[in-house]
């Protein structure tokens, strides 16, 4: 029930996906978080891809992420007309750069805007949006 | 091979409208191929290369020609932001000196104030939908100006570069917009109105953000030797540079902009320094990206702009004039204001600026750009200028 709500309520945008990406998608359902290892050539990337750009093999490893890494730059975001956003104003964006080495972008929650800091070490939450989406979100590390 | 005063730039044209709700993108840029060929003492016969951006207004090369009843043999419809027109003017140098036009049109126009959301592209940060990298960024809200903020935010933190020292960039903009009859926004601003003004997304206020206007314009390239025999003193190419940073799959560093590559490859390739360069025009998106290319382009040491734009360096009549039109910031921005960098240039290098003529004598000018957003993915288009 409370997904029915959620559902009708959420309304900013939805993450789309395809077969390079469906399983990151499905395993954030699962509240896990993903990256990619070449076999070959070693090389880290996000955001998922069926080669690795690093040596355009094919051969590249799902690796799950601890969850864990710091805030590398943000923002606190004071204007956006878009829907869902605008009734979320100020909202923090920033990128996160995981341990294991790579950056995304992704909301800082579950703190106030004015206390998010470069730096700051910080931790995954799954927000299931939908029934069917779960976002990758960071909290400041507990 | 060197593109060294291989071609020049010989007409130039600034459509003055700030506002068009009566005009059509195509019909702007009508009026403004026909001013810069004016300018140039060439007609539209002569054109027989055209270079657009496309966007704007969703103008494409082929509809493009097809509204100028003109056919090309040499087209170019390079887009990546608003740096494209730089971009533009490198490739066509690059045509005109492999003989594969004569005569360059490189033309503009949005009318995204009178037509909102005209042109304006789907993903938020620098992505159009569709685009793989969307899926994992317009979830949580990604802006233009968000992107930008958080390269300026990290500038801050490991430079130690203040709100002050941007808005010093947006105070002097102001004062040449002041001079400059068809800018926008004219009346003159300090460094405390600046930081007064609203904060769109820390730590980037209003007044650290360009406007929104209508507006276009042209530009008319041809080989140096026959730049020679029509109405104006040649504006030559001396050389370009262009380059891209996006996600690196992960791996970004966004103090690392673009322009380090293509002020590495415009030296280069003039076998010029930054000492050499006389006035500059830099892409205003936002005060930050004027700092940061300015650093890039080696006017002074990375992480050392904010000292550098302060005490009125940049001003018309200063050591350094930069943006003397007014710029993104206070004169016009259409979404893609690429082509203004080089028609001011060409401008104050003819010595054409009037009130606001830079008040050293100018050889050579540089005009940079940073096209899509600084913080999600954006490229570089240098190109310096000679009057010599
Ligand atoms: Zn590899």
């Amino acid at each position: 029930m409370a997904e029915e709500k959620d559902k009708k309520a959420y309304q900013k945008p939805l993450p789309s996906w395809d077969e390079e990406s469906r399983p990151f998608w499905e395993a954030t359902k699962r509240h896990e978080l993903y990256v990619q290892r070449c076999r070959d050539c070693g090389f880290v990337q996000f955001q998922p891809r069926a080669v690795c750009v690093g040596c355009l093999s094919p051969n590249v490893q799902w690796v799950r992420s601890g969850g864990r890494g710091k805030i590398y730059t943000f923002t606190v975001t004071h204007q956006n007309p878009v829907r869902g956003f605008r009734e979320s104003l100020p909202y923090v964006v920033a990128h996160v750069e995981l341990e294991e080495g790579v950056k995304l972008l992704t909301n800082i929650v579950d703190c106030k805007p004015e206390e998010v800091k470069i730096g700051m070490p910080v931790e995954v939450v799954f927000a299931d949006v939908t029934p069917e989406v779960t976002l990758v979100h960071f909290r400041p590390a507990r | 091979m060197s593109l060294k005063k291989k071609a020049a730039i010989v007409g130039v044209y600034e459509h003055p409208t700030r506002f068009a709700p009566s005009k059509t993108t195509y019909q702007i840029i009508a009026e403004s191929a026909r001013e810069a060929l004016a300018d140039a003492g060439l007609t539209i016969k002569d054109v027989d290369g055209l270079f657009n951006a496309g966007g704007g207004g969703l103008i494409g090369s082929l509809a493009l020609a097809d509204y100028l009843n003109l056919n090309p043999s040499y087209t170019d419809t390079t887009n990546y932001g608003g740096s494209s027109f730089v971009g533009h003017c490198a490739h066509a140098a690059a045509a005109i000196a492999a003989g594969l036009c004569n005569v360059a049109l490189i033309c503009y126009s949005a009318t995204p104030v009178s037509t909102p959301m005209a042109g304006i592209g789907g993903g938020g940060g620098g992505g159009m939908v569709g685009d793989p990298s969307v899926p994992f960024e317009q979830p949580y809200g990604p802006t233009i100006i968000n992107g930008y903020a958080m390269t300026a935010q990290l500038h801050m933190h490991e430079y130690g570069t203040t709100s002050e020292q941007l808005a010093e960039i947006a105070v002097t903009t102001r004062l040449h917009a002041s001079l400059n009859p068809n800018a926008k926004y004219r009346d003159l601003i300090t460094v405390e109105d600046v930081l007064k003004s609203r904060v769109i997304s820390t730590p980037l206020h209003l007044l650290d953000c360009c406007v929104v206007s209508d507006g276009g314009g042209a530009v008319v390239m041809t080989s140096a030797e026959r730049a020679r025999d029509l109405r104006k003193k040649p504006i030559y190419v001396l050389g370009s540079g262009e380059a891209m940073r996006h996600a690196a799959a992960g791996h970004r560093d966004l103090l690392d902009i673009a322009t380090n590559d293509s002020a590495r490859q415009v030296y280069q390739r003039t076998g010029l320094t930054p000492k050499d360069i006389d006035m500059a025009m830099i892409y205003d998106s936002f005060t930050i990206t004027v700092l940061m290319q300015l650093e890039a382009l080696g006017f002074c040491k990375r992480g050392e702009g904010g000292a550098w734009v302060s005490g009125g360096r940049l001003r018309y009549d200063g050591e350094f004039p930069l943006n003397t039109d007014g710029g993104g910031l206070s004169s016009n921005h259409p979404g893609m204001r690429g082509i203004f960098l080089l028609i001011e240039a060409t401008r104050q290098l003819r010595g054409e600026g009037g009130p606001r003529q830079a008040k050293k004598p100018l050889r050579t000018a540089i005009a940079s750009g940073i096209g899509g957003i600084l913080g999600y993915r954006h490229a570089a288009a240098t190109v310096i200028l000679s009057n010599e």
